[in-house]
């Protein structure tokens, strides 16, 4: 294990910086961690990093143009990418809910995209 | 000729009328109603409730409150449905002028100009954010400078790109959150500029928002000069010392199109400072007692207009405390309230709330200290006498903290200011 990196724990405001070993398989902490907490979460940074996806999608008829939406699991931080382009090319008709899956499977990665507001239809006047 | 229309005025009386829909006020009419108040009513100019938050797409709302991560739209409708339900009323795209000081209040909307007689009022009118005229910046005046928040709003409530290359100046949590919106759009994000030796979001933010798309960080750096025609062609930034001052020959000029202000939020309180009522220089916000009753009898404040809390959390828990006592003053009516106590900021601490206590027994605070440190220790000192003893692993000027105390009837009754400190252990 010859990587040495130092990861920023963001699990309280203090954002120690522990660095570790690792070759991403492996995993060594050297030090840098106020906490006991910090170590759980250098680990999986090192080796599987994911994080939640926050984003919006078109909307038609809406009273709004868009629907904010989150991954319905964190992604998988190389997938980021991909399952944004997914929702780039997606739009959805009005109305929509909160809580309402929007895009199933997004990239194949087994995570939903899923509405987090409601938009109701645009009312004619 | 258009014939001049009489004013159509409407009137109502309401135990509590709460100024401003977003999650303070939402959250302050729901205590209210469940508190006792029988007709509750939120006043807000926007054409949907939930304030600030439904262009806050992201997660982390609600975490210390409900043990999940919501996004901010989540949150909001978490709190218009508890609202609903309580039956409380909603008068949207309404505008309150002003209130005079028997709480009656002047607002105005499509169908009129409306009087509503409170027998308590509860401000919440949030906050805005600092432009550039707060810093200064000189050079010309193009299109393509915004507020973050603003940028946030075109970009997640209207689906509108402010621009292609983007500056932010400021890193602060919504400077930071915008900087991988906009990756996330396609835009160039140039890089975050700050003036402090580090960024002012949280880690965080920091770590997902900038470091995990390699975006730059320049500490110690402030932008100079803005230059463009009619659109923003380049900024100019500079390194400063310690002192802020510009070290000359550090300038570098960037080309971008938008730059992005995220320089920090001010209590919006101008209907508070029409009526006379008191503002604290330091919070913003008018000074309160412990039941975040204003000096203004029978006018509450909460949310970021009383101070800018760092998580909505904390926010929601102290404007249930000014819901809940609306509703009891409303009830009651308690007049010529004297001031027993203040609570005065010592060394190391830059602010309290509440600033004032009308009355003995358990009081909750919520402090800044000034600068960062470990192992200090927090007194609430009367006199001699002390108060409070606090052990605190870790201070940030950037992160509130919440301590209750209990006070003791002998100690007001000696009308003495309690001074809270802050000391290295
Ligand atoms: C741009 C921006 C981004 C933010 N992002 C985050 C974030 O990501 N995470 C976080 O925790 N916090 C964030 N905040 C802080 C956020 O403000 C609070 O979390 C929370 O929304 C504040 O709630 P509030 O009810 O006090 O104010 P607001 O949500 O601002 O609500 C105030 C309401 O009062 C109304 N109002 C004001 N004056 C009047 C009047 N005269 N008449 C009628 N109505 C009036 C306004 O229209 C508004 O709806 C952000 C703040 C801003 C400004
Ligand atoms: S290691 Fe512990 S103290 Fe340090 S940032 Fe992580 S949780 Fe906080």
């Amino acid at each position: 294990m010859t990587d040495e990196r130092n990861i920023t724990c963001i699990v309280c405001p203090i954002g120690c910086k522990i660095l570790v070993k690792t070759d991403g398989a492996q995993f060594e902490i050297v030090g840098g961690n106020k906490c006991k907490r910090g170590i759980e979460y250098a680990r999986s940074e090192a080796l599987d990093p994911r994080r939640m996806l926050t984003t919006s999608i078109l909307v038609n008829d809406g009273e709004w143009p868009l629907v904010s939406v989150k991954s319905s699991k964190p992604v998988p931080e190389e997938k980021l990418f991909s399952v944004l382009k997914e929702v780039g090319g997606t739009a959805v008709k009005a109305p929509v809910k909160s809580g309402q899956t929007i895009i199933k499977n997004a990239a194949n990665t087994g995570i939903d995209i899923v509405a987090t507001k409601t938009v109701l239809t645009k009312e004619v006047d | 000729m258009v014939k001049p229309e009489v004013i159509k005025v409407i009137d109502y009386t309401v135990d509590v009328a709460v100024i401003g829909g977003g999650p303070a006020g939402l959250a302050a009419a729901v205590s209210a109603h469940e508190h006792g108040a029988k007709s509750v009513v939120v006043i807000d100019r926007n054409s949907w409730l939930g304030g600030i938050l439904p262009q806050c797409i992201h997660d982390g709302f609600g975490v210390e409150e409900t043990g999940t991560s919501m996004t901010g739209p989540e949150y909001a409708e978490m709190y218009i449905e508890m609202a609903e339900k309580q039956g409380i009323d909603i008068m949207k795209e309404t505008m309150v002028l002003q209130f005079d000081k028997k709480r009656e209040i002047t607002a105005v909307n499509k169908k009129g100009l409306h009087k509503i007689k409170a027998s308590a009022i509860v401000l919440a009118m949030g906050c805005r954010e600092k432009t550039r005229w707060n810093v200064m910046i000189s050079g010309d005046r193009p299109s393509g400078i915004y507020t973050a928040g603003v940028a946030q709003a075109f970009i997640n409530l209207y689906n509108i790109m402010p621009g292609k290359n983007v500056i932010i100046l400021g890193s602060g949590d919504v400077g930071l959150i915008m900087a991988r919106r906009l990756k996330f759009e396609g835009a160039n994000v140039l890089g975050v500029v700050e003036i402090l030796p580090y960024a002012s979001g949280l880690p965080r933010n920091v770590v997902q928002c900038l470091e995990d798309y390699d975006i730059p960080l320049f500490l110690n750096h402030t932008v100079t000069c803005i230059d463009g025609k009619e659109r923003l062609e380049q900024v100019t930034i500079a390194q400063v010392d310690g002192e802020m001052n510009i070290i000359s020959g550090t300038e570098k000029k960037i080309e971008c199109d938008t730059l992005l202000l995220s320089l920090g939020l001010i209590p919006e309180n101008e209907l508070a400072n029409n009526i006379g009522i008191e503002i604290d220089n330091i919070t913003g916000g008018p000074t309160v007692n412990q039941y975040l009753e204003t000096t203004l009898s029978g006018v509450f404040a909460c949310g970021n207009c009383l101070q800018v809390y760092d998580t909505v959390d904390v926010l929601s828990a102290d404007a249930e405390n000014a819901g809940r006592s609306a509703a009891k003053n409303s009830a009651i009516q308690k007049k010529d309230k004297k001031i027993i106590a203040k609570i005065v900021p010592g060394k190391g601490i830059r602010y309290v709330v509440p600033q004032i206590i009308s009355e003995p027994g358990k009081v909750h605070l919520t402090l800044r200290v000034e600068k960062p440190g470990e192992s200090s220790v927090l007194h609430m000192v009367a006199g001699d006498k002390e108060i409070l003893k606090k052990r605190l692993a870790w201070v940030n000027p950037a992160n509130m903290i919440g301590v209750d105390v209990d006070i003791p009837h002998e100690v007001l009754t000696s009308t003495q200011n309690l001074e809270v400190i802050l000391v290295d252990r």
